[in-house]
Protein backbone atom coordinates (compact mmCIF):
# COMPACT_ATOMS: atom_id res chain seq x y z
CA UNK A 1 0.00 0.00 0.00
CA UNK A 2 1.16 3.53 -0.80
CA UNK A 3 2.16 5.51 2.19
CA UNK A 4 0.13 8.68 2.79
CA UNK A 5 1.52 11.70 4.61
CA UNK A 6 -0.69 14.39 6.09
CA UNK A 7 0.03 17.82 4.57
CA UNK A 8 -3.01 19.87 5.63
CA UNK A 9 -5.30 19.34 8.62
CA UNK A 10 -9.08 19.54 8.25
CA UNK A 11 -9.05 23.06 9.76
CA UNK A 12 -6.36 24.22 7.37
CA UNK A 13 -8.28 22.83 4.40
CA UNK A 14 -11.51 24.53 5.40
CA UNK A 15 -9.60 27.76 6.00
CA UNK A 16 -7.98 27.52 2.56
CA UNK A 17 -11.22 26.81 0.71
CA UNK A 18 -13.16 29.50 2.56
CA UNK A 19 -10.52 31.99 1.45
CA UNK A 20 -10.53 30.55 -2.07
CA UNK A 21 -14.31 30.77 -2.49
CA UNK A 22 -14.29 34.35 -1.20
CA UNK A 23 -11.45 35.15 -3.57
CA UNK A 24 -13.28 33.80 -6.62
CA UNK A 25 -16.40 35.84 -5.81
CA UNK A 26 -14.27 38.93 -5.17
CA UNK A 27 -12.15 38.55 -8.30
CA UNK A 28 -15.20 38.10 -10.53
CA UNK A 29 -17.21 40.90 -8.95
CA UNK A 30 -14.14 43.16 -8.85
CA UNK A 31 -13.34 42.56 -12.51
CA UNK A 32 -17.00 43.33 -13.23
CA UNK A 33 -16.50 46.86 -11.94
CA UNK A 34 -12.96 47.15 -13.33
CA UNK A 35 -13.60 46.73 -17.03
CA UNK A 36 -16.85 47.30 -18.96
CA UNK A 37 -16.35 44.02 -20.85
CA UNK A 38 -16.70 42.19 -17.51
CA UNK A 39 -19.72 44.10 -16.19
CA UNK A 40 -22.01 41.14 -16.95
CA UNK A 41 -20.31 39.34 -14.04
CA UNK A 42 -22.26 41.62 -11.67
CA UNK A 43 -25.16 39.24 -12.36
CA UNK A 44 -23.41 36.66 -10.16
CA UNK A 45 -24.17 38.76 -7.10
CA UNK A 46 -27.56 39.95 -8.26
CA UNK A 47 -26.71 43.06 -10.27
CA UNK A 48 -24.46 46.11 -10.12
CA UNK A 49 -25.84 47.58 -6.92
CA UNK A 50 -25.73 44.26 -5.05
CA UNK A 51 -22.15 43.82 -6.27
CA UNK A 52 -21.24 47.23 -4.85
CA UNK A 53 -22.96 46.38 -1.55
CA UNK A 54 -21.61 42.83 -1.07
CA UNK A 55 -18.07 43.03 -2.48
CA UNK A 56 -16.53 44.93 0.48
CA UNK A 57 -18.09 42.64 3.12
CA UNK A 58 -16.87 39.52 1.32
CA UNK A 59 -13.50 41.26 1.06
CA UNK A 60 -13.24 41.68 4.82
CA UNK A 61 -14.25 38.03 5.28
CA UNK A 62 -11.53 36.93 2.86
CA UNK A 63 -8.92 39.06 4.59
CA UNK A 64 -9.73 37.67 8.04
CA UNK A 65 -9.70 34.11 6.73
CA UNK A 66 -6.44 34.77 4.90
CA UNK A 67 -4.81 36.13 8.06
CA UNK A 68 -5.61 32.85 9.86
CA UNK A 69 -3.81 31.05 7.00
CA UNK A 70 -0.86 33.42 7.26
CA UNK A 71 -0.55 32.53 10.95
CA UNK A 72 -0.59 28.80 10.16
CA UNK A 73 1.96 28.95 7.36
CA UNK A 74 4.15 31.90 8.41
CA UNK A 75 6.97 29.84 9.85
CA UNK A 76 7.31 27.72 6.69
CA UNK A 77 7.53 30.67 4.30
CA UNK A 78 10.72 32.46 5.34
CA UNK A 79 12.82 32.94 2.21
CA UNK A 80 16.33 31.48 2.40
CA UNK A 81 19.45 31.38 0.21
CA UNK A 82 18.39 27.90 -0.80
CA UNK A 83 15.13 29.34 -2.18
CA UNK A 84 17.09 31.89 -4.22
CA UNK A 85 19.15 29.06 -5.72
CA UNK A 86 15.96 27.13 -6.48
CA UNK A 87 14.33 30.19 -8.07
CA UNK A 88 17.43 30.89 -10.16
CA UNK A 89 16.81 27.56 -11.88
CA UNK A 90 13.23 28.43 -12.83
CA UNK A 91 13.80 27.26 -16.42
CA UNK A 92 14.53 23.72 -15.21
CA UNK A 93 11.56 23.86 -12.87
CA UNK A 94 9.25 24.99 -15.67
CA UNK A 95 10.43 22.16 -17.93
CA UNK A 96 10.04 19.37 -15.38
CA UNK A 97 13.84 18.90 -15.22
CA UNK A 98 14.22 18.22 -11.52
CA UNK A 99 17.59 16.51 -11.35
CA UNK A 100 19.99 18.43 -9.12
CA UNK A 101 17.51 21.09 -8.02
CA UNK A 102 18.20 22.40 -4.50
CA UNK A 103 16.30 20.40 -1.88
CA UNK A 104 12.94 21.96 -1.01
CA UNK A 105 11.36 22.16 2.45
CA UNK A 106 7.64 22.37 3.12
CA UNK A 107 7.35 25.08 0.43
CA UNK A 108 9.49 25.90 -2.59
CA UNK A 109 10.75 29.37 -3.52
CA UNK A 110 7.84 30.00 -5.87
CA UNK A 111 5.26 29.12 -3.24
CA UNK A 112 7.01 31.34 -0.71
CA UNK A 113 7.13 34.26 -3.13
CA UNK A 114 3.41 33.83 -3.75
CA UNK A 115 2.82 33.83 0.02
CA UNK A 116 4.50 37.23 0.39
CA UNK A 117 2.88 38.69 -2.74
CA UNK A 118 -0.52 37.60 -1.41
CA UNK A 119 0.13 39.07 2.02
CA UNK A 120 1.25 42.41 0.56
CA UNK A 121 -1.61 42.70 -1.93
CA UNK A 122 -4.21 41.61 0.64
CA UNK A 123 -3.03 44.34 3.01
CA UNK A 124 -3.12 46.95 0.24
CA UNK A 125 -6.57 45.75 -0.86
CA UNK A 126 -7.93 45.96 2.68
CA UNK A 127 -6.63 49.47 3.33
CA UNK A 128 -7.54 50.89 -0.10
CA UNK A 129 -10.86 49.06 -0.01
CA UNK A 130 -11.85 50.74 3.23
CA UNK A 131 -10.92 54.16 1.81
CA UNK A 132 -13.28 53.69 -1.18
CA UNK A 133 -16.06 51.86 0.72
CA UNK A 134 -19.37 53.59 -0.03
CA UNK A 135 -21.40 54.74 1.73
CA UNK A 136 -19.72 54.07 5.09
CA UNK A 137 -16.10 55.21 4.90
CA UNK A 138 -15.32 56.90 1.56
CA UNK A 139 -17.01 60.23 2.43
CA UNK A 140 -14.65 60.88 5.36
CA UNK A 141 -11.44 60.60 3.32
CA UNK A 142 -9.88 63.44 1.30
CA UNK A 143 -10.54 63.11 -2.44
CA UNK A 144 -6.86 62.69 -3.39
CA UNK A 145 -6.57 59.75 -1.00
CA UNK A 146 -9.72 58.21 -2.50
CA UNK A 147 -8.25 58.58 -6.00
CA UNK A 148 -4.99 56.99 -4.87
CA UNK A 149 -6.97 54.19 -3.22
CA UNK A 150 -9.02 53.29 -6.32
CA UNK A 151 -5.80 52.99 -8.32
CA UNK A 152 -4.05 51.00 -5.57
CA UNK A 153 -7.06 48.69 -5.25
CA UNK A 154 -7.10 47.98 -8.99
CA UNK A 155 -3.35 47.40 -9.27
CA UNK A 156 -3.14 45.20 -6.14
CA UNK A 157 -6.12 43.15 -7.27
CA UNK A 158 -4.51 42.69 -10.68
CA UNK A 159 -1.28 41.40 -9.10
CA UNK A 160 -3.21 39.11 -6.74
CA UNK A 161 -5.36 37.64 -9.52
CA UNK A 162 -2.23 37.08 -11.61
CA UNK A 163 -0.62 35.29 -8.66
CA UNK A 164 -3.68 33.12 -8.12
CA UNK A 165 -3.85 32.13 -11.80
CA UNK A 166 -0.26 30.87 -11.43
CA UNK A 167 -1.18 29.18 -8.11
CA UNK A 168 -4.15 27.35 -9.64
CA UNK A 169 -2.18 26.35 -12.71
CA UNK A 170 0.70 25.02 -10.60
CA UNK A 171 -1.72 22.79 -8.69
CA UNK A 172 -3.04 21.37 -11.97
CA UNK A 173 0.44 20.99 -13.42
CA UNK A 174 2.06 19.27 -10.42
CA UNK A 175 -0.04 16.12 -10.18
CA UNK A 176 -0.85 15.02 -6.66
CA UNK A 177 -1.03 18.57 -5.27
CA UNK A 178 -4.77 19.08 -5.29
CA UNK A 179 -5.34 16.01 -3.11
CA UNK A 180 -3.21 17.69 -0.44
CA UNK A 181 -5.78 20.47 -0.14
CA UNK A 182 -8.93 18.40 -0.75
CA UNK A 183 -8.18 15.20 1.21
CA UNK A 184 -5.26 16.48 3.29
CA UNK A 185 -2.62 13.93 2.38
CA UNK A 186 0.05 13.35 -0.25
CA UNK A 187 1.88 10.17 -1.20
CA UNK A 188 5.34 9.70 0.21
CA UNK A 189 6.67 9.54 -3.35
CA UNK A 190 5.17 12.96 -4.02
CA UNK A 191 6.61 14.38 -0.82
CA UNK A 192 10.05 12.97 -1.56
CA UNK A 193 9.99 14.26 -5.15
CA UNK A 194 8.81 17.81 -4.47
CA UNK A 195 9.61 18.54 -0.84
CA UNK A 196 12.47 16.25 0.13
CA UNK A 197 13.60 18.21 3.19
CA UNK A 198 10.04 18.37 4.52
CA UNK A 199 9.63 14.64 3.81
CA UNK A 200 12.63 13.95 6.04
CA UNK A 201 11.32 16.27 8.76
CA UNK A 202 7.99 14.43 8.91
CA UNK A 203 9.74 11.09 9.30
CA UNK A 204 10.25 9.80 5.79
CA UNK A 205 13.58 8.45 4.70
CA UNK B 1 -33.80 60.05 -17.00
CA UNK B 2 -33.53 58.78 -20.54
CA UNK B 3 -34.86 61.13 -23.16
CA UNK B 4 -35.73 59.96 -26.65
CA UNK B 5 -35.36 63.45 -28.08
CA UNK B 6 -31.71 63.77 -27.03
CA UNK B 7 -28.96 61.86 -28.79
CA UNK B 8 -26.40 60.23 -26.53
CA UNK B 9 -22.80 60.97 -27.55
CA UNK B 10 -20.96 59.14 -24.79
CA UNK B 11 -22.09 56.50 -22.30
CA UNK B 12 -20.29 55.34 -19.14
CA UNK B 13 -18.63 51.89 -19.11
CA UNK B 14 -19.27 51.41 -22.81
CA UNK B 15 -16.39 50.59 -25.13
CA UNK B 16 -18.15 50.82 -28.46
CA UNK B 17 -19.32 53.85 -30.39
CA UNK B 18 -22.58 55.57 -29.43
CA UNK B 19 -24.98 56.69 -32.16
CA UNK B 20 -23.24 59.66 -33.71
CA UNK B 21 -24.72 60.30 -37.13
CA UNK B 22 -26.90 63.30 -36.31
CA UNK B 23 -25.30 66.63 -35.58
CA UNK B 24 -26.98 68.74 -32.94
CA UNK B 25 -26.24 72.19 -31.61
CA UNK B 26 -23.87 72.42 -28.67
CA UNK B 27 -25.61 74.26 -25.85
CA UNK B 28 -24.15 76.25 -22.96
CA UNK B 29 -25.22 78.14 -19.90
CA UNK B 30 -23.41 81.41 -19.33
CA UNK B 31 -23.09 82.62 -15.74
CA UNK B 32 -22.10 86.28 -15.67
CA UNK B 33 -20.82 86.77 -12.14
CA UNK B 34 -20.59 90.54 -12.60
CA UNK B 35 -24.37 90.68 -12.99
CA UNK B 36 -25.32 88.32 -10.16
CA UNK B 37 -27.00 89.90 -7.15
CA UNK B 38 -27.20 86.66 -5.10
CA UNK B 39 -30.99 86.56 -4.93
CA UNK B 40 -31.07 82.74 -5.13
CA UNK B 41 -34.04 82.72 -7.50
CA UNK B 42 -32.06 80.13 -9.53
CA UNK B 43 -31.81 77.90 -6.44
CA UNK B 44 -35.54 78.15 -5.85
CA UNK B 45 -36.37 77.52 -9.51
CA UNK B 46 -34.07 74.48 -9.56
CA UNK B 47 -35.77 73.00 -6.50
CA UNK B 48 -39.22 73.71 -7.90
CA UNK B 49 -38.67 72.32 -11.39
CA UNK B 50 -36.77 69.24 -10.18
CA UNK B 51 -39.08 68.53 -7.21
CA UNK B 52 -36.31 68.85 -4.64
CA UNK B 53 -36.44 70.17 -1.08
CA UNK B 54 -33.30 70.15 1.03
CA UNK B 55 -33.51 69.94 4.82
CA UNK B 56 -33.64 73.33 6.51
CA UNK B 57 -30.09 74.04 7.69
CA UNK B 58 -28.55 76.23 10.36
CA UNK B 59 -27.51 79.87 9.96
CA UNK B 60 -23.77 79.97 10.31
CA UNK B 61 -23.30 83.70 9.73
CA UNK B 62 -22.80 83.37 5.98
CA UNK B 63 -25.14 83.97 3.07
CA UNK B 64 -24.46 80.53 1.60
CA UNK B 65 -27.74 78.70 2.01
CA UNK B 66 -27.78 75.77 1.80
CA UNK B 67 -24.11 75.56 2.73
CA UNK B 68 -23.18 73.28 -0.13
CA UNK B 69 -24.36 71.02 -2.88
CA UNK B 70 -26.33 67.92 -1.94
CA UNK B 71 -28.56 65.30 -3.50
CA UNK B 72 -31.36 67.82 -2.96
CA UNK B 73 -29.45 71.00 -3.85
CA UNK B 74 -28.06 70.83 -7.36
CA UNK B 75 -27.08 74.49 -7.46
CA UNK B 76 -25.85 76.75 -4.66
CA UNK B 77 -24.84 80.40 -4.57
CA UNK B 78 -21.40 80.71 -3.02
CA UNK B 79 -20.59 84.10 -1.54
CA UNK B 80 -16.94 85.16 -1.50
CA UNK B 81 -15.88 88.36 0.27
CA UNK B 82 -12.65 89.46 -1.39
CA UNK B 83 -10.44 92.50 -1.86
CA UNK B 84 -8.71 91.65 -5.12
CA UNK B 85 -7.62 95.23 -5.90
CA UNK B 86 -7.68 96.73 -2.42
CA UNK B 87 -11.41 97.39 -2.64
CA UNK B 88 -13.99 95.09 -1.16
CA UNK B 89 -15.85 92.98 -3.68
CA UNK B 90 -18.65 90.55 -3.14
CA UNK B 91 -18.12 87.74 -5.61
CA UNK B 92 -21.18 85.53 -5.86
CA UNK B 93 -20.83 82.36 -7.87
CA UNK B 94 -23.63 80.00 -8.77
CA UNK B 95 -22.01 76.59 -8.17
CA UNK B 96 -23.14 73.39 -9.85
CA UNK B 97 -22.13 70.94 -12.56
CA UNK B 98 -20.09 72.52 -15.37
CA UNK B 99 -20.98 69.80 -17.91
CA UNK B 100 -17.42 69.16 -19.10
CA UNK B 101 -16.82 68.21 -22.70
CA UNK B 102 -14.41 65.61 -21.29
CA UNK B 103 -16.31 64.50 -18.16
CA UNK B 104 -14.24 62.84 -15.41
CA UNK B 105 -17.38 61.39 -13.79
CA UNK B 106 -18.29 59.54 -16.97
CA UNK B 107 -14.74 58.23 -17.42
CA UNK B 108 -14.69 56.87 -13.85
CA UNK B 109 -18.19 55.31 -13.80
CA UNK B 110 -18.21 51.46 -13.96
CA UNK B 111 -21.96 51.09 -14.58
CA UNK B 112 -22.99 51.05 -18.25
CA UNK B 113 -25.27 53.99 -19.04
CA UNK B 114 -25.38 55.43 -15.53
CA UNK B 115 -23.73 58.59 -16.85
CA UNK B 116 -24.36 59.85 -20.37
CA UNK B 117 -23.29 62.82 -22.40
CA UNK B 118 -25.82 64.08 -24.91
CA UNK B 119 -24.69 65.31 -28.30
CA UNK B 120 -25.71 68.82 -27.20
CA UNK B 121 -23.05 68.67 -24.47
CA UNK B 122 -25.20 68.03 -21.38
CA UNK B 123 -23.78 65.42 -18.98
CA UNK B 124 -26.61 63.58 -17.25
CA UNK B 125 -26.84 60.96 -14.53
CA UNK B 126 -29.32 58.14 -15.14
CA UNK B 127 -29.84 57.16 -11.51
CA UNK B 128 -31.70 53.96 -12.34
CA UNK B 129 -28.41 52.53 -13.66
CA UNK B 130 -26.28 53.94 -10.82
CA UNK B 131 -24.82 51.33 -8.47
CA UNK B 132 -23.70 53.80 -5.78
CA UNK B 133 -19.94 53.17 -5.91
CA UNK B 134 -19.01 56.86 -5.80
CA UNK B 135 -16.34 56.56 -8.51
CA UNK B 136 -17.80 59.64 -10.28
CA UNK B 137 -16.97 61.67 -7.18
CA UNK B 138 -13.32 60.64 -7.53
CA UNK B 139 -13.45 61.42 -11.25
CA UNK B 140 -14.92 64.93 -10.99
CA UNK B 141 -12.38 67.80 -10.93
CA UNK B 142 -15.02 70.22 -9.55
CA UNK B 143 -16.40 68.28 -6.54
CA UNK B 144 -19.95 68.20 -7.89
CA UNK B 145 -21.66 64.76 -7.63
CA UNK B 146 -23.38 64.04 -4.30
CA UNK B 147 -24.29 60.57 -3.11
CA UNK B 148 -27.70 60.38 -1.45
CA UNK B 149 -27.87 59.03 2.09
CA UNK B 150 -31.37 57.87 1.29
CA UNK B 151 -30.83 55.70 -1.81
CA UNK B 152 -27.02 55.66 -2.36
CA UNK B 153 -27.41 57.10 -5.86
CA UNK B 154 -25.58 60.19 -7.08
CA UNK B 155 -27.29 63.40 -8.10
CA UNK B 156 -26.27 66.67 -9.70
CA UNK B 157 -27.46 69.41 -12.06
CA UNK B 158 -29.00 67.98 -15.26
CA UNK B 159 -28.87 71.36 -17.01
CA UNK B 160 -32.62 70.68 -17.12
CA UNK B 161 -32.07 68.15 -19.91
CA UNK B 162 -35.80 67.42 -19.83
CA UNK B 163 -36.60 71.08 -20.52
CA UNK B 164 -33.83 71.55 -23.08
CA UNK B 165 -35.04 68.43 -24.92
CA UNK B 166 -38.35 70.16 -25.65
CA UNK B 167 -36.84 73.53 -26.54
CA UNK B 168 -37.12 75.24 -23.16
CA UNK B 169 -34.30 76.93 -21.29
CA UNK B 170 -33.19 75.53 -17.91
CA UNK B 171 -35.33 76.54 -14.91
CA UNK B 172 -32.57 78.66 -13.33
CA UNK B 173 -32.23 80.74 -16.52
CA UNK B 174 -35.98 81.33 -16.57
CA UNK B 175 -35.90 82.65 -13.01
CA UNK B 176 -32.84 84.93 -13.13
CA UNK B 177 -34.02 88.56 -12.77
CA UNK B 178 -30.79 90.33 -13.82
CA UNK B 179 -29.74 88.48 -16.96
CA UNK B 180 -26.71 87.04 -15.17
CA UNK B 181 -27.81 83.64 -16.48
CA UNK B 182 -28.11 83.19 -20.22
CA UNK B 183 -28.69 79.99 -22.19
CA UNK B 184 -28.19 79.19 -25.85
CA UNK B 185 -25.75 77.62 -28.26
CA UNK B 186 -22.20 77.46 -26.96
CA UNK B 187 -21.11 79.60 -29.90
CA UNK B 188 -23.63 82.31 -29.06
CA UNK B 189 -22.68 82.19 -25.38
CA UNK B 190 -18.99 82.69 -26.17
CA UNK B 191 -19.98 85.58 -28.42
CA UNK B 192 -22.20 87.09 -25.73
CA UNK B 193 -19.42 86.64 -23.17
CA UNK B 194 -16.88 88.47 -25.29
CA UNK B 195 -19.20 91.50 -25.34
CA UNK B 196 -19.55 91.30 -21.55
CA UNK B 197 -15.79 90.94 -21.09
CA UNK B 198 -15.12 93.97 -23.29
CA UNK B 199 -17.66 95.97 -21.26
CA UNK B 200 -16.06 94.93 -17.95
CA UNK B 201 -12.59 95.83 -19.22
CA UNK B 202 -13.89 99.29 -20.10
CA UNK B 203 -15.17 99.61 -16.55
CA UNK B 204 -11.76 98.92 -15.06
CA UNK B 205 -11.81 95.14 -14.68
CA UNK B 206 -8.78 94.70 -16.89
CA UNK B 207 -8.46 90.97 -16.17
CA UNK B 208 -12.08 90.16 -16.95
CA UNK B 209 -12.49 87.02 -19.00
CA UNK B 210 -14.32 83.80 -19.77
CA UNK B 211 -13.88 80.64 -17.67
CA UNK B 212 -14.17 77.74 -20.12
CA UNK B 213 -11.35 75.48 -18.92
CA UNK B 214 -9.52 73.70 -21.76
CA UNK B 215 -8.13 71.01 -19.43
CA UNK B 216 -11.53 69.28 -19.43
CA UNK B 217 -12.17 70.03 -23.11
CA UNK B 218 -14.15 73.18 -22.31
CA UNK B 219 -17.43 73.19 -20.39
CA UNK B 220 -21.09 73.66 -21.18
CA UNK B 221 -21.49 75.96 -18.21
CA UNK B 222 -19.16 78.90 -18.59
CA UNK B 223 -18.51 81.88 -16.32
CA UNK B 224 -17.77 85.52 -17.02
CA UNK B 225 -15.32 86.45 -14.25
CA UNK B 226 -14.26 89.98 -13.35
CA UNK B 227 -10.89 88.54 -12.32
CA UNK B 228 -10.37 85.69 -14.77
CA UNK B 229 -6.66 85.63 -13.91
CA UNK B 230 -7.60 84.51 -10.38
CA UNK B 231 -10.40 81.89 -10.54
CA UNK B 232 -9.52 80.81 -7.00
CA UNK B 233 -11.20 83.99 -5.72
CA UNK B 234 -14.44 82.31 -6.82
CA UNK B 235 -13.53 78.87 -5.50
CA UNK B 236 -12.75 77.61 -9.02
CA UNK B 237 -9.67 75.54 -9.87
CA UNK B 238 -7.11 77.40 -12.00
CA UNK B 239 -6.49 74.68 -14.57
CA UNK B 240 -8.85 71.77 -13.85
CA UNK B 241 -8.01 68.40 -15.33
CA UNK B 242 -9.14 64.86 -14.58
CA UNK B 243 -6.70 63.72 -11.85
CA UNK B 244 -3.73 61.78 -13.30
CA UNK B 245 -4.53 59.04 -10.75
CA UNK B 246 -7.99 58.65 -12.27
CA UNK B 247 -6.66 58.84 -15.85
CA UNK B 248 -4.09 56.16 -15.07
CA UNK B 249 -6.70 53.95 -13.38
CA UNK B 250 -9.31 54.31 -16.12
CA UNK B 251 -6.85 54.74 -18.98
CA UNK B 252 -3.94 52.41 -19.71
CA UNK B 253 -4.38 50.23 -16.60
CA UNK B 254 -7.70 48.73 -17.75
CA UNK B 255 -6.74 47.27 -21.15
CA UNK B 256 -3.18 46.32 -20.11
CA UNK B 257 -4.36 44.49 -16.97
CA UNK B 258 -7.06 42.59 -18.88
CA UNK B 259 -4.55 41.65 -21.58
CA UNK B 260 -1.95 40.40 -19.09
CA UNK B 261 -4.54 38.33 -17.18
CA UNK B 262 -5.64 36.74 -20.43
CA UNK B 263 -2.06 36.09 -21.54
CA UNK B 264 -1.20 34.47 -18.19
CA UNK B 265 -4.21 32.14 -18.28
CA UNK B 266 -3.59 31.22 -21.91
CA UNK B 267 0.16 30.89 -21.32
CA UNK B 268 -0.50 28.47 -18.45
CA UNK B 269 -2.67 26.32 -20.67
CA UNK B 270 -0.04 26.25 -23.43
CA UNK B 271 2.62 25.38 -20.87
CA UNK B 272 0.58 22.29 -20.04
CA UNK B 273 0.27 21.47 -23.74
CA UNK B 274 4.00 21.92 -24.44
CA UNK B 275 5.66 20.67 -21.24
CA UNK B 276 2.95 18.46 -19.84
CA UNK B 277 2.08 17.57 -16.27
CA UNK B 278 4.65 16.89 -13.61
CA UNK B 279 3.71 13.41 -12.45
CA UNK B 280 5.00 11.41 -9.51
CA UNK B 281 5.97 7.85 -10.27
CA UNK B 282 4.19 6.03 -7.43
CA UNK B 283 5.33 2.57 -8.62
CA UNK B 284 8.96 3.47 -8.05
CA UNK B 285 8.13 4.14 -4.45
CA UNK B 286 6.26 0.86 -4.11
CA UNK B 287 9.14 -1.04 -5.66
CA UNK B 288 11.56 0.55 -3.23
CA UNK B 289 9.28 -0.34 -0.33
CA UNK B 290 9.01 -3.93 -1.54
CA UNK B 291 12.72 -4.45 -2.02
Amino acid sequence: MRKAIERYSANERVNHWFTAIAFVILALSGLALFHPSMFWLTNLLGGGTWTRILHPFIGVAMFLSFIVMVRSFWAHNKLTRNDARWLARWRDVMNNREEGLPEVGRYNGGQKLLFWVMLLTMLLLLVSGIVIWQPYFAPVFPITLVRLAVLTHAVSAFVLILGIIVHIYASLWIKGSIRAMTRGYVSSAWAKKHHAAWYRDVGGS
Amino acid sequence: MALQSLDIKARSATTTESPSVRKTTQVAKLIDISKCIGCKACEAACMEWNDLRDVVGVNNGEFDSPRGLSDQSWTVMRFYEEEPNGNFEWLIRKDGCLHCADPGCLAACPAPGAIVQYSNGIVDFHEENCIGCGYCIAGCPFDIPRISKKDSKVYKCTLCSDRVAVGLEPACIKACPTGALVFGSKEDMIDHASGRVADLKERGFENAGLYDPAGVGGTHVVYVLQHADRPRLYGLPVDPIISPLVSLWKGVTKPIAMLLLGVTALGSFFHYIRVGPNETDEDEEENEAAS
